[in-house]
């Protein structure tokens, strides 16, 4: 479900199909920048209720999808 | 009992430097600097110091107030980017003025005519006798920028913005808030050369983390025009214009998006001067009531965030 998330956020930003959008995506080859990653964690954080540090780690759509889920099951 | 504006007035130096301009001294590109901050030029002083700039934009406001220096009770001023840290910009811009009144500075960085307005309210509070206050923010950013940070150089401009404000019941509500710490944004000073100081000095320049700098500026625009709103009983449809601090495009676009709005709503013209610090909002006003889109009796909210992490925000009614 966060994944889906994720990816419609991302094909809604880049104006690209979601089907082309995977869990091995990443946000680079997707062209976004910085802000434009940073302003998604902030929506991933309201969404989802939680506070989100992105880190260069989090560069593909699969393990930030981890990220928020993990911060979303310690509530 | 507050005050309410009577006069604005701005100064821009003369010279303009687009973002072509700046892609032959550092790495970057117009398309870059348009989609990332929004700026497609700045003024940049060749020969002004920040006071000068800062007493051009004060007469301004005073001529456009109708009223003389000698009838000032008091000159407050802003800057992080001052030729002097003494004699202050505010006695600076007195002098400049040929004013006979008390003058001082206040540091609240980019958020800093905010302060202003909540001090000169403090002031009119203390002094039943006050009638007028002039409110300036002036800077010289240019000088204060690593002209090799492609970060950080294409961002910002020079200029002051003035307001004149008159005991009235125009200033109705404010929120100022600190965080403090400056691991987001600094500024450090020239640390001077002590032979016996040993601690190594940070470059006198702007240093900024980008990514949190935007995080934390959407949050407190949302905040703080939340609080205004809610405080107030009003709904973003009561409020005329929303003037923000001119940092960054994005920020702005961003904060609307958080706050369910539409960017309408915001006066925005950081296309023309870039990021300005304590003047940017004193200098939108300016121009939001030089377009004509103003009206007397409009509920007007102003929000500002910056290094400190300082942020503010105020309704009045203009």
């Amino acid at each position: 479900m966060v994944q889906e998330k994720i990816i419609a956020m991302l094909a809604e930003a880049t104006d690209t199909d979601a089907s082309e959008i995977t869990a091995d995506t990443k946000f680079a080859d997707l062209g976004i920048d910085s802000l434009d990653m940073t302003e998604m964690a902030m929506d991933l954080e309201d969404e989802f209720g939680i506070t989100l540090e992105m880190t260069p780690e989090l560069n593909t759509v699969g393990k930030l999808a981890e990220a928020v889920e993990k911060l979303t099951a310690e509530g | 009992m507050s005050f309410r504006i009577i006069g604005t007035g701005m100064y821009v130096p003369p010279k303009a430097v687009t973002n072509d301009d700046l892609a032959q001294i550092v790495d970057t590109n117009d398309e870059w600097i348009s989609k990332r901050v929004g700026v497609k030029e700045r003024r940049v002083s060749e020969t002004e110091f920040t006071s000068e700039m800062g007493a051009k934009a004060a007469q301004a406001a005073l001529d456009d107030a109708g009223v003389k220096a000698q009838d000032l009770d008091m000159i407050l001023a802003a800057s992080v980017s001052g030729e002097t840290v003494s004699p202050s910009m505010a006695c600076m811009v007195q002098h400049r003025l040929g004013a006979t009144c008390p003058a001082m500075e206040l540091n609240a960085a980019c958020a800093a005519f905010l302060y202003l307005l909540e001090t000169a309210a403090a002031f009119f509070a203390l002094h039943k006798d006050y009638k007028r206050i002039l409110v300036v923010g002036c800077e010289r950013m240019s000088g204060i920028l690593d002209w090799t940070d492609r970060s950080t150089c294409v961002i910002f401009g020079d200029g002051s913005g003035a307001a004149v404000l008159e005991r009235g019941e125009g200033y109705l509500d404010s929120v100022i808030t600190v965080k403090g710490g400056d691991d987001v944004i600094k500024i450090p000073h020239f640390l001077g050369c002590s032979p016996f100081f040993k601690t190594e000095q940070d470059t006198p320049y702007i240093h900024m983390k980008g990514q949190e700098t935007f995080k934390y500026a959407v949050t407190a625009i949302a905040q703080d025009i939340t609080t205004l709103l809610e405080r107030n009983h009003l709904t973003i449809d009561d409020i005329a214009w929303i003037v923000p601090h001119q940092a960054n495009k994005r920020i702005i676009d961003f904060a609307c998006h958080k706050l369910g709005i539409s960017t309408e709503k915001m006066f925005v013209n950081i296309e023309k001067y870039g990021n300005t610090s304590s003047a940017s909002v004193p200098m939108a006003l300016h121009e939001l009531k030089e377009s004509g889109k103003l009206q007397r009796g409009d509920k007007v909210i102003l929000c500002a965030f910056g290094g400190g992490l300082s942020n503010a925000a105020c309704l009045i009614e203009y």
